[in-house]
């Protein structure tokens, strides 16, 4: 076991625990942002430097500071370890850089996103942001593909975190998409649109922390605040699957299926394509009751704000989504 | 990204490339063969016309045993392997900090002049030539550089050096043997 | 003259040959080493030595062998770092096209004294020719059993492979690089683990330079005092400097650490001056990555003492008047240079060569260049020069790998340095993008 101190308060956690997880076992607002660490995914983590805090001691042993912020998701904690998140000035301006890089190339499109209400960057930059951006530059901009019939992938909104491939990578036999090209020209790609079509391929859609990979069966494009989650299970006939899901009602239609998250976005058990995307009907399964969100999203705040508003961003977009955004304006909706 | 869709035939390695490609896979361990991924990439390259088709980087996945993904992964990732057609000769033309000291942006607007090929354009309408900017060669001390295939052209700031380098390429009738193929070229490649 | 350890017979006929090789000397190490010494007496000499890794960080390679994890029955690795691909460094490639077996020699050498029983060279992928080169020294070795089993007949047992790249900076970075051996991308990895844990196939693995790898050489042959007797303080020893731009006599040059930065730049024996009787402007020290410093910096220390080309005189004055030797890398500017130019093109470089696994990193590169662009090209507002500098410091230190800061520290010391330079870019565009615009001085802004 090591002892730990993060912002100030001591925790204990058995030896190889990452910082990250350290911090979850206290919880609370102290536990760091994470954008591209997933728990359940090997491998994951250390890409998009959400997470990063300031290790003012490294162990009791040698109890220097480390020189750098580190990645609190894939870095260890040592036995007296002194860590600082929400006390260090310095990491909370860092976090406000990483906000602002994640958006320099982000479309900003959340009026017309699937994912508006439960997107991680969305809630990241709403907690962790400053409001106004600095970047003059053209944006990168990719066409929306579909990957197969179930699944859409609109690259230009993707943070590469990686997650979706380490989900196919380890869930799947085949993966068949990857990150294709490098640096900022690197894209989920796949192989002439190749379908995904393997039996597990559904849960990149609930791993994707923003709207870069969605369901192309969610019935009726609605805002998900809107919509009503209500666990339920059934006893999928797939051995692998554990058949416990969250459905997302309008009225009385099941507008779509997905698997269940715990507070952190974190899927708690993958479920099959079958449950996904088939089981559309009330009657295929057995209501849990709501399905309490407990994460702090704005869907649980009921409440959606653009976290970066901007004149330049605005005039960006397509034509489409101004027309949506001057109907809809994005403060403060259902609030 | 993704590719085109259309499938030609299914390319074959030549035998040479073969025995070569063996070698090369006893170089890592056993159960560790993705490792000739870069290696073999470079060898496909040369044998099928200097780039890389989609077909192509399946029979590099299925030689090596691996996902087609993951060759793509790989084929995006590095500069040196094209995605698209090619013609005869790829000059790559380093443009970086050093090279642009000693006249690389001249250079690059000289050979555009030339062949008549554009940067990041398709080859010249003679197919003889694609031009192609790349970063740093190692080269620097020698400056304005050029690399076609394994050779380098260097210290290209004068109209004769550029002049020589072209010429060599236009009488060039097919590619240099590799070590592998010094009993001879694929068919493919001395057919070209 | 300086001595020359390690590009002695560079120039000899047939010095790429095993026979002419050998002949001059070559492979005493090797039977030195194996039939003399234990491994870690090896590692001993090398420690005395003194010797720091000429990749580039000058990280103590004694030290570093030092550190190898030697769990029971595991395979350890030697991987020789020949990516070589930092702008205004092209001192490897020279060394092992026409000295190969140099390089094949002090892998063997270094394999014994750290145990790996496998060793590969990764090269960059450009040089393939040089692979063909170092392949056939290698062929060489081993019929003269020199490689392969039982070693002098010692029992010490060694394989030795060249790994071509395929076109990519990164993989220089060595996690990048031992990713892409084993048939991945270039990305590099979180540390810990530390490659001496876990390196290549996740076994402990040692990444060394070609140019630290080739002084194990006479490091081994002469012992590690009389290296360290060479050079100033702790840079001891001879560095390959390679030198690029407005020189009369750009190449490769062994020095003898502590050549004054002046002497280096104007004697014969060296660079032989400025071309085209020009003045010299700035120089970047130790390969792109390396802050920039203007002539008077250079030349001189802050505190008014003569820089020398060692790793403390470069870096004296930290980053506000000092800079690093770095890969040694060296690349003159003569005054008609402009600085906007040449941040935006080493710019473009970070940015072209990013993995893009890091957010900071591959959104910040793409912006500075964005930013840089414009300047250049005319397009520039008062708050870019401000912007540019912040956007640096939100990538420098946040990242996974040091490219990061690769791609920060250009542009926050030519900005440093050159600010009205930047200025002047902004403020009068029209003559600042006339074709062979030569900035007249900061007069020109009062
Ligand atoms: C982006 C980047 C590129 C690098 N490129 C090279 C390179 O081309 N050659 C090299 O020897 N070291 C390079 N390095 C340094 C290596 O990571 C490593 O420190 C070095 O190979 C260790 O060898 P040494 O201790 O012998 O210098 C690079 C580092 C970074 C961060
Ligand atoms: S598509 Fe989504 S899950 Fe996949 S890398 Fe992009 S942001 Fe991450
Ligand atoms: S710093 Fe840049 S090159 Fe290094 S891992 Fe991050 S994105 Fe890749
Ligand atoms: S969550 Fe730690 S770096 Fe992304
Ligand atoms: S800059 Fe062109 S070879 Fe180095």
């Amino acid at each position: 076991m090591a002892k730990i101190t993060f912002d100030g308060i001591e925790v204990e956690v058995p030896d190889g625990t990452t910082i990250l997880n350290a911090a979850r076992a206290i919880g609370g607002g102290i536990v760091p942002p994470a954008m591209c660490y997933y728990t359940p995914l090997k491998g994951s983590g250390g890409k998009c430097r959400a997470c990063l805090v300031r290790v003012a001691a490294g162990s009791a042993k040698d109890p220097r500071p480390m020189p750098k912020l580190v990645a609190s998701c894939v870095t260890p904690v040592q036995d007296g370890m002194v860590v600082e998140n929400t006390t260090s000035e310095q990491v909370l301006n860092v976090r406000k850089g990483i906000v602002e890089m994640l958006l320099i190339n982000h479309p900003l499109d959340c009026p017309v996103c699937d994912q508006a209400g439960e997107c991680d960057l969305q809630n990241f930059a709403f907690e962790h942001g400053v409001s106004t951006t600095r970047y003059e530059e053209e944006r990168r901009t990719f066409e929306k593909i579909d990957i197969g019939p179930l699944i859409q992938l609109h690259m230009t909104r993707c943070i590469l975190c990686y997650r979706c491939v380490y989900t196919a990578d380890q869930l799947t036999e085949q993966r068949v998409h990857g990150v294709l090209g490098r640096g900022d020209a690197a894209e989920i790609g796949t192989y002439i649109e190749n379908i995904i079509d393997n039996e597990f391929s559904g849960n990149v859609i609930d791993v994707c922390p923003v709207g870069a990979l969605t369901d192309k069966t969610f019935r009726f494009k609605q805002r998900v605040w809107f919509t009503k989650p209500v666990n339920a299970h059934r006893d999928c006939e797939n051995p692998k699957c554990c058949g416990n899901v969250v459905l997302w009602y309008k009225g009385k239609d099941v507008l779509r299926v997905t698997a269940r998250k715990d507070q952190y976005g974190e899927v708690k058990e993958w479920i099959c394509n079958t449950c996904r995307f088939d089981k559309k009907e009330t009657s295929d399964w057995t209501i849990e009751g709501p399905a309490h969100i407990d994460r702090s999203s704005v869907i649980s705040a009921n409440h959606y704000e653009l976290p970066v508003l901007n004149q330049s961003i605005v005039a960006d977009l397509p034509e489409s989504s101004t027309r949506d955004l001057e109907q809809n304006p994005p403060m403060r909706l259902g609030n | 990204m993704s590719f085109p869709t259309d499938s030609p035939p299914k390319p074959q390695f030549s035998e040479a490339a073969k025995a070569e490609i063996d070698r090369i896979c006893k170089q890592y361990p056993a159960e560790r063969r993705k490792s000739a991924m870069l290696p073999v990439l470079h060898i496909a390259q040369a044998e099928f016309g200097g780039w890389v088709a989609p077909e192509v980087q399946d029979l590099v996945a299925e030689v090596l045993g691996v996902k087609p993904i993951e060759v793509y992964e790989v084929s995006t990732f590095y500069t040196m392997f094209n995605l698209k057609p090619v013609g005869k000769h790829v000059l790559e033309i380093c443009r970086t900090g050093p090279c642009q000291l000693r006249g690389s942006d001249e250079l690059t607007l000289e050979l555009e002049r030339i062949t008549g090929a554009k940067v990041g354009g398709g080859p010249s309408a003679d197919g003889l030539f694609t031009l192609k900017e790349v970063e740093c060669l190692a080269a620097c001390g020698f400056a304005p550089v050029v690399q076609v295939r394994e050779k380098y052209y260097e210290q290209l700031d004068t109209e004769a050096s550029v002049n020589a380098m072209l010429s060599e390429l236009r009488n060039m009738v097919h590619r240099p043997a590799l070590p592998w193929e010094e009993k001879g070229l694929p068919n493919a490649v001395a057919n070209n | 003259m300086g001595r020359k350890l390690l590009t002695e017979h560079i120039n000899v006929e047939g010095i790429d040959t095993f026979e002419v090789y050998r002949k001059h000397g070559g492979y005493r190490s090797v039977e030195k080493a194996i039939k003399t010494m234990t491994p870690d007496e090896v590692v001993e000499e090398v420690k005395k030595s003194g010797l720091r890794g000429r990749g580039g960080a000058g990280f103590p390679t004694g030290m570093k062998w030092s550190f190898l994890a030697k769990p029971e029955g595991v395979p350890r690795y030697l991987v020789c770092n020949a990516d070589e691909s930092e702008p205004g460094t092209f001192k490897d490639r020279q060394l092992m096209s026409k000295l190969p077996h140099l390089l094949v020699e002090g892998m063997i050498t270094s394999s014994y004294a750290l145990g790996a029983n496998t060793s590969y060279i990764y090269i960059r992928g450009e040089l393939l020719y040089v692979l063909r080169i170092l392949e056939k020294a290698i062929a060489e070795a081993y019929a003269n059993g020199f490689l392969g089993k039982n070693i002098l007949g010692s029992g010490y047992d060694l394989d030795l492979y060249v790994h071509p790249g395929g076109g990519a900076y990164i993989c220089g970075e060595e996690t990048a690089l031992l990713e892409s051996l084993e048939g991945k991308r270039g990305n590099p990895r979180n540390k810990p683990p530390f490659p001496a844990v876990q390196g290549l196939y996740a076994r402990p693995t040692v990444v060394n330079n070609v140019e630290s790898i080739a002084a194990v050489v006479p490091i081994v042959n002469d012992g590690g005092d009389e290296y360290a007797k060479i050079g100033v303080g702790k840079s001891t020893g001879t560095k390959l400097i390679s030198a690029c731009g407005h020189l009369n006599k750009p190449g490769i040059y062994e020095i003898e650490l502590g050549v004054p930065v002046e002497e280096f730049i104007y004697s014969d024996e060296y660079c032989g001056g400025i071309w085209k009787g020009r003045d010299l402007k700035a120089v970047v020290a130790g390969g792109s990555s390396v802050p920039i410093l203007p002539k008077e910096l250079i030349l001189k220390t802050a505190a008014g003492e003569n820089r020398l080309m060692t790793y403390e005189s470069l870096s004296d004055g930290g980053f506000v008047t000092g800079t690093m030797l770095g890969s040694g890398g060296f690349i003159a500017m003569d005054d008609t240079t402009c600085i906007v130019r040449n941040t935006w093109n080493f710019s473009r470089f970070y940015h072209h060569e990013s993995c893009g696994q890091c957010s900071p990193c591959r959104e910040g590169t793409g912006w500075l260049e964005k930013i840089l662009h414009r300047l250049e090209h005319g397009h520039g507002s008062e708050r870019d020069i401000d912007v540019l500098a912040s956007v640096a410091k939100q990538i420098e230190g946040n990242t996974i790998c040091p490219l990061g800061e690769a791609a920060a520290w250009p542009v926050s010391a030519a900005i440093r340095h050159f600010r009205e330079e930047f200025e002047w870019h902004i403020r009068y565009p029209q003559e600042a993008t006339r074709p062979g615009a030569v900035f007249p001085g900061k007069a020109v802004l009062a």
